[in-house]
């Protein structure tokens, strides 16, 4: 509401026949603030830092300055085929970057900047610039505004409200928290549910739409553009410098670094200290990075949610009753009979390391499959196999009747199956409500956010975490962790959980607690498959027991007797002298 | 499109070679902080623009020998380069952040170079820049010589310190897995220190060369970037002689493209390559 008054407001500026001046300032603002704001949708709410947003805004600008003066289409017509263009080329470029799941973090960064210069080269050497550069100053300028100052204002100022917009609703869309947890770890977000290849790519595509958007306007604002000036290093790196002032986290983070950016450098300018101004951004991108590392709004943000979580919260109790969702929407009967997950001659091998040789698993409806093995058994390789982690070498795995092998995780995980990791990994930066509500939105049960918010909540009261739902992860401790864990995989409503190793690290207290929620899970109609290394839980919780060892099954059966099998106890104990031979 | 002759051709192979043993030579200092430190330092391109104008600086007002001027500006670059390790480390800054920082220092050092010499063109005008070898139909200019001498001397120093010191294992020990290292008695913070300090006399010591070989001007920092990041990347990271080679690489191919299609074609190359090898090089880059 705050954000349409203010809009609207802006809107009617020109009405006052303020000087040019004032206008152009502000058409400079705005295009900042659309370019840094739509960098931050793919790079700043997804962690995948992009040094090639010049590329798309100059795609843009060459998509006008071409159209325009060349083939005279008029302007406002260029700027849809502009956006894309632009985005045309981030989708394919998506498609071929976002498969390779090496190139993260600074090497994204690195190999978009090539990118930037490929573009660039490929532009001044064909007809589309040719070198000169290309002039629209033969372009009419649309009659918006009364005078050509307003017409850009007012054209840039619909750009940045556009933009806000967008940002605003894809960081409280699906998209949105898909990007969030990609941004906080990639691999548990798609092994959770969530589509990351398809998250980059459509927020990519977004992200350089707008750009080039931003480009098309800039064209006929400058109404000579060449190549060196449009695909220079200043673009990104302006961008980023002004996304990461004002918060990369938040839709309104980009928009503040650039106001605040653009009124230093053109205040610099106006009063001929060009060279004061630069220095003075170089010091404070580094003051920025180095003491708010969440930029301004970030840094605001946590300190008021901290002061609202200083507010005393009622300690909640795990709940004792079992008027809890049924995980799987038709429970079956336990021990019905039928399998639920099944793999064939299943192998897998790590630089030369058999971890898995042609294993045979049956996992049957209602149970609960204890998985046991000493140390690089292979038991944590299984289930990251099973969870789609990993691609097999060889075999097939069928679950809920689909051949799954070859499918992406989350694919996998919106038919019905979580796990949960040894070692916790939440998404850092979320709060444990959130990283519940998460899964319970691409998990198998696919809610919309209202519903998955209060499923989510049910679900920490499940686990006795509610009096922690906005805390972040790292205030937890080890054993909460381990229950968040739990949490975050019930709230997809699994038909198949996996738990590797929940109970490592808990005290014996903890470890009671957490036995009996398992085995209320399980009366639920989950299915469950556990690794776990102590005998004691394994033996009470298993229906039945598979061991592992060196990468092959060899025990299969009900607890006690696969544990008096003397193959077992030489996988565990250790061969005798005599026994080796 | 009418094929060079061989002699041009060959000329222009050789200065190939030359510019890219700058390139790896620029490359050295960011492919051992990155590699070794995790710190991607852009503003070693400052530094070493600013080594380039020191140099320039002292040979024209005080008249010292552009070769002598090391002596002087490289000691001072390297407890430059400790400071900057310095701040970088005292604020555990990651990978992706040391990048941004970085370039926060590089504006600085840029708005100052701006500030004292203008952003007019510089030309250091030495007695090394008038002589020419001749090798049959081949030219030679001393002052490119001079930078591929020292660029080739340098990495393989480098190179060989690594390999075969004490204190050279005991870095690759630390940028390997530095607890472990630290529990074997490798003192961590001096190691990294000491790299800092070398990669910023190594960025002076390409300083020189550029002041040798080009004209200067503040807003070239930015143009060696892309290149050098791309021989960084194809060599290797923490490599002392894969920036090199990979310059080499770099360079001639670059050449020969100016040659046989136009100068303005020539950062295809780089770039292109630079994005294969971020897509197709297998494991850990």
């Amino acid at each position: 509401m705050l954000f349409a008054a203010v809009a609207l407001a802006l809107a009617t500026l020109p009405f006052f026949r303020l000087p040019a001046f004032y206008e152009t300032f502000l058409y400079l603002m705005f295009h900042w603030i659309v370019l840094a704001t739509s960098w931050n949708i793919l790079s700043g709410y997804s962690g995948y830092v992009s040094f090639g947003h010049g590329a798309f805004f100059g795609l843009g600008v060459y998509a006008t300055a071409t159209l325009a003066a060349r083939y005279r289409w008029p302007f406002l017509a260029t700027l849809p085929v502009a956006a894309l263009v632009a985005a045309m080329v981030g989708i394919v470029l998506g498609a071929v970057v976002f498969r390779v799941k090496r190139v993260r973090g600074e090497l994204f960064a690195l190999l978009t900047l090539a990118v930037t210069f490929v573009l660039a080269t490929v532009i001044l050497n064909t007809p589309i610039d040719g070198g000169p550069g290309v002039y629209l100053s033969a372009v009419p300028i649309p009659h918006i505004g009364a005078t050509p100052a307003s017409t850009f204002y007012l054209l840039e100022l619909a750009a940045a409200v556009i933009t806000l917009a967008i940002a605003w609703w894809i960081a409280r869309s699906r998209l949105g928290s898909g990007l969030f947890a990609i941004h906080d770890d990639e691999d548990a977000a798609e092994v959770l549910g969530v589509p990351t290849f398809r998250c980059k790519q459509v927020a990519f595509a977004i992200s350089c739409g707008l750009a080039g958007v931003a480009g098309g306007i800039y064209a006929l604002f400058v109404s000579y553009v060449t190549v060196s000036e449009t695909f220079s290093i200043t673009v990104p790196l302006t961008v980023v410098l002004m996304s990461v002032l004002g918060g990369t986290r938040h839709w309104a983070g980009p928009a503040i670094g650039a106001a605040a950016i653009t009124v230093i450098s053109y205040t610099a300018t106006a009063g001929d200290h060009v060279l004061a101004g630069k220095a003075a951004i170089g010091i404070i991108l580094i003051a920025v990075i180095l003491f708010m590392p969440d930029g301004i709004l970030g840094t605001l943000l946590v300190r008021r949610a901290r002061s609202m979580r200083a507010a005393p919260a009622p300690d909640t109790l795990p709940a004792k009753s079992a008027d809890f969702p049924s995980p799987v929407r038709a429970s079956p009967l336990r021990g019905s009979g039928a399998r639920l997950l099944y793999l064939r001659d299943v192998s897998k091998s790590f630089a030369g390391v058999q971890a898995l040789d042609r294993v045979d698993l049956d996992v049957y409806r209602g149970e609960i499959l204890g998985l046991l093995g000493p140390n690089g058994s292979g038991k944590s390789t299984l289930i990251n196999v099973v969870s789609g982690h990993h691609q097999l070498d060889g075999g097939s795995i069928v679950f809920e009747g689909q051949t799954v092998e070859r499918w992406p995780a989350h694919r996998v995980a919106r038919l019905g199956l979580a796990r949960t990791y040894q070692i916790p990994r939440p998404f850092a930066h979320s709060s444990v409500l959130d990283n519940v509500v998460l899964t319970a939105m691409f998990g198998a049960a696919a809610l919309p956010r209202p519903e998955a918010t209060s499923e989510a909540r049910r679900w920490l009261e499940f686990t006795g975490l509610s009096a922690k739902a906005e805390a972040l992860p790292a205030d937890l401790n080890l054993h909460q962790r381990k229950f968040l864990e739990l949490a975050r995989a019930l709230a997809s409503r699994p038909r198949l959980l996996l738990l590797d190793e929940v109970l490592s690290g808990l005290t014996p207290a903890e470890i009671d607690g957490a036995v009996r929620l398992i085995l209320r899970i399980r009366d639920q109609g989950t299915t469950i498959v556990l690794v776990e290394h102590l005998m004691r839980v394994v033996m009470a919780l298993s229906d039945r027991i598979v061991v592992l060892d060196q990468g092959h099954v060899i025990a299969e059966g009900p607890p006690t007797e696969v544990m008096a099998q003397a193959a077992v106890k030489a996988a565990y104990l250790g061969t005798g002298v005599d026994a080796a031979g | 499109m009418t094929l060079p002759s061989p002699t041009l051709l060959a000329q222009a192979i050789l200065s190939g070679v030359f510019v890219g043993a700058l390139y790896g030579l620029l490359g050295l200092g960011l492919s051992l902080s990155w590699g070794l430190l995790r710190q991607i330092n852009l503003a070693h391109f400052a530094l070493a623009f600013l080594g380039a104008y020191l140099t320039y600086q002292l040979a024209t007002a005080a008249a010292i020998d552009p070769l002598a001027t090391l002596l002087i500006i490289a000691p001072i670059f390297f407890v430059l380069g400790a400071a900057i390790h310095w701040l970088l480390s005292r604020f555990a800054v990651t990978p992706l952040n040391s990048l941004l920082v970085t370039f926060g220092l590089t504006v600085i050092v840029e708005s100052l170079i701006q500030w004292f010499w203008t952003a007019d063109y510089r030309r250091l005008g030495s007695h090394y820049a008038d002589i020419t070898f001749r090798a049959g139909p081949l030219f030679i200019p001393l002052p490119e010589l001079l930078t591929f001498a020292l660029s080739v001397v340098l990495c393989v120093s480098v190179w060989a310190t690594l390999r075969y010191t004490d204190i050279g294992k005991a870095i690759r020990a630390t940028a390997e897995d530095a607890p472990i290292a630290a529990a074997f008695g490798v003192n961590q913070r001096r190691v990294a220190i000491l790299l800092s300090g070398v990669c910023a006399a190594l960025a002076a010591a390409a300083g020189l060369c550029l002041a040798l070989t080009y004209t200067l001007t503040p807003s070239q920092i930015y143009a060696w970037i892309g290149v050098v990041f791309a021989a960084v990347m194809i060599g290797g990271l923490g490599s002392a002689l894969g920036p090199l080679v990979a310059g080499i690489v770099i360079g001639v191919s670059e050449a020969i493209t100016m040659t046989l299609t136009a100068p303005s074609w020539a950062p295809l190359v780089s770039f292109s390559l630079l994005i294969v090898v971020l897509l197709v090089r297998p494991g850990k880059a």
